[in-house]
């Protein structure tokens, strides 16, 4: 076992090999042979895997209550309405936010646009008066950071290429932190949003919250959190973080695909232009107009991923049991294990802070001579998943002189075994490919 | 299929040895008619630049220059090798058989008499993510030599 740097301990007790053992039997995926070696899933930083009790909630919601919600007095319509919105609350109480700052998106990147179509409308003519705060002009500037995944880029500048405004970033270092100083520099009175990654995708790095909400909150500037690779692996508190707005999305933390959330204060979504718009979130309609319920049927225009919503619930209620300060904490010993071993085969040069130093359970690395192309296929005839290719970070890639790279990252069903397994495979690469 | 299927020895040296690699560094050839493309594959980041060059209805030169795995450098290099000194009728043919293999899901066998050493890529076609990368550098040169007759 590698040990964990004082300053990384936690008060809570990390999932051990046993444990993660017995819950790796709740999913089934994970018992199969690949390649004709058992499967070594290491890529849950771009999807995660079921468990049995979020596959059932998902099988029982159709075989027992499936109907439209919020509409029909009919028992299933009350079934079905009741375990949608009893879902949006268990999911809102998992990040610390009200039922009606939960707004269920298809996943973290249809929350990221949303908000930048939402901001879009209240810029364009005929906006309502209370819009006005979301309102941009030309010269106004929406910070993001160089590390950010693409759904949380592009968004911002087809925004700011609609509104004139100018998108700026906060640049890295070589070891992959935010360099604050500059942040300092950054941002200021033209400031109006700032959307960054709680943790990186790429290189794993928590950022400093507090810091950087400071800097926004002394410019006046809305505060957007990408929760993709935190929501699924650490405790999350949004009210704590004070945050405005924050996105995850529930494939990453054992749901099913197609669902996702978006966090928002209650008075700014009661005053966001609405993004899609239609049934189920109007109150009085004319051929004229409509008028718009508040939040968050607002934002949930036609019928919605009431099934999906239902099993990212009990994906919350997993999770929750086994506890996201274990989880984290033992994802933080997987990470380390990780990037020790990782540093310790000649050739590698993994992306981000060295070893010692806190990181989500995952690592991004080059392999001297092999494209990550070649080391994913040699990985995976070992019955290895990882991830490879630029994991939608194209400028932070370019920033650290590389276009593609080899990702592996855990969730709470890796045990060390895993992590071993990859390292011995990984120190057999560039053999292989004649590096 | 075993990963030594998918890698023949032949594909690994050539992804080292890359012939024809160098278009910054050298001019088009004066002599002839040159057509260049560049190719990206969004999915890895996988890029090639291919000239090829025309003269006397030959391809009298190819080169390029590219950044990605080992199929896609030795499928470039293999291609070089293949391409200079055919006519442009055969060139057409060797790109069409290929990419023919290559999507074949592994029903259509290469035929070395075609293909010669691009044969060694047959394999690939059973991997549906990598045929792209196989196929990047043909694309690019099919779209080259285009341009060098249209030029």
């Amino acid at each position: 076992m590698v040990a964990t740097p004082a300053h990384l301990r936690r008060s809570a007790i990390a999932l051990g090999n046993d444990e993660v053992l017995r819950i790796r039997n709740d999913f089934p995926i994970l018992q199969q042979h690949v390649n004709g070696k058992p499967l070594i899933y290491l890529d849950s930083g771009a999807t995660s895997q079921n468990p049995l009790s979020v596959l059932e909630a998902e099988q029982e919601f159709y075989e027992q209550r499936n109907s439209a919600v919020h509409r029909g007095a009919h028992h299933l319509a009350v079934e079905a309405t009741e375990a949608f919105e009893n879902a949006r609350e268990t999911v809102a109480d998992f990040v610390g936010a009200e039922w009606d700052e939960l707004i269920w998106t298809s996943n973290a990147t249809e929350g990221l646009n949303l908000l930048t179509y939402s901001f879009l409308n209240a810029s364009l003519p005929g906006a309502a008066p209370e819009a006005a705060r979301f309102a941009l002009a030309p010269g106004d500037e929406l910070v993001v950071t160089e590390m950010e995944h693409h759904a949380n880029l592009i968004p911002w500048q087809e925004l700011a290429a609609r509104t004139g405004a100018v998108v700026k970033f906060i640049p890295i270092d070589d070891a992959g932190a935010l360099d604050l100083e500059a942040a300092a520099g950054i941002i200021g009175p033209r400031t109006r949003v700032l959307a960054f990654t709680h943790a990186s995708n790429v290189l794993g790095t928590i950022n400093p919250v507090a810091d950087l909400v400071a800097l926004a909150r002394s410019a006046g500037a809305l505060v957007v959190l990408d929760a993709c690779q935190s929501a699924p692996h650490l405790p999350l508190d949004v009210k704590a973080l004070d945050v405005d707005f924050a996105v995850f999305s529930g494939h990453k933390m054992l749901a099913p695909t197609g669902i996702g959330a978006l966090y928002g204060r209650s008075e700014l979504l009661n005053a966001m232009p609405p993004f899609l718009t239609g049934g189920s979130m109007i109150t009085t309609v004319t051929m004229e107009r409509a008028g718009f319920l508040p939040s968050p049927q607002r934002f949930e225009a036609g019928t919605q991923r009431i099934s999906q919503a239902v099993a990212l619930a009990a994906a919350v209620n997993y999770l929750r049991e086994t506890g996201m300060d274990r989880i984290h904490a033992w994802e933080a010993e997987l990470g380390q294990r990780l990037v020790q071993g990782l540093e310790s085969i000649p050739g590698i040069r993994v992306l981000g802070s060295a070893a010692g130093q806190e990181r989500i359970g995952l690592a991004a690395f080059d392999v001297a001579g092999v494209h990550a192309h070649d080391v994913g296929q040699f990985l995976d005839s070992r019955g290895i998943a990882v991830r490879v290719g630029h994991h939608c970070a194209q400028p932070l890639h370019r920033r650290l002189g590389l276009t593609a790279t080899t990702r592996a990252s855990t969730y709470l069903y890796n045990t060390t075994d895993d992590v071993d397994a990859f390292l011995n495979a990984v120190a057999d690469v560039r053999a292989y490919f004649h590096a | 299929m075993s990963l030594d299927q998918l890698y023949q020895q032949i594909i690994l040296e050539h992804a080292k040895a890359r012939h024809g690699s160098g278009l910054a560094a050298a001019a088009a050839p004066e002599d002839a008619s040159s057509g260049q493309s560049h190719q990206l594959n969004p999915t890895c980041g996988d890029e090639i630049t291919v000239r090829v060059s025309v003269a006397r209805g030959k391809v009298s030169e190819l080169r390029w220059d590219g950044d990605g795995c080992s199929i896609s450098m030795a499928s470039a290099s293999v291609l070089t090798d293949l391409a200079e000194g055919m006519s442009v009728g055969e060139l057409r043919t060797v790109i069409d058989s290929f990419r023919e293999v290559l999507r074949s899901r592994g029903k259509v066998p290469a035929d070395p008499e075609v293909l010669g050493d691009a044969a060694a890529f047959e394999g690939v076609s059973r991997y549906a993510a990598r045929v792209k990368c196989a196929m990047l550098s043909w694309v690019a040169a099919e779209d080259a030599l285009g341009q060098a007759l249209a030029a």
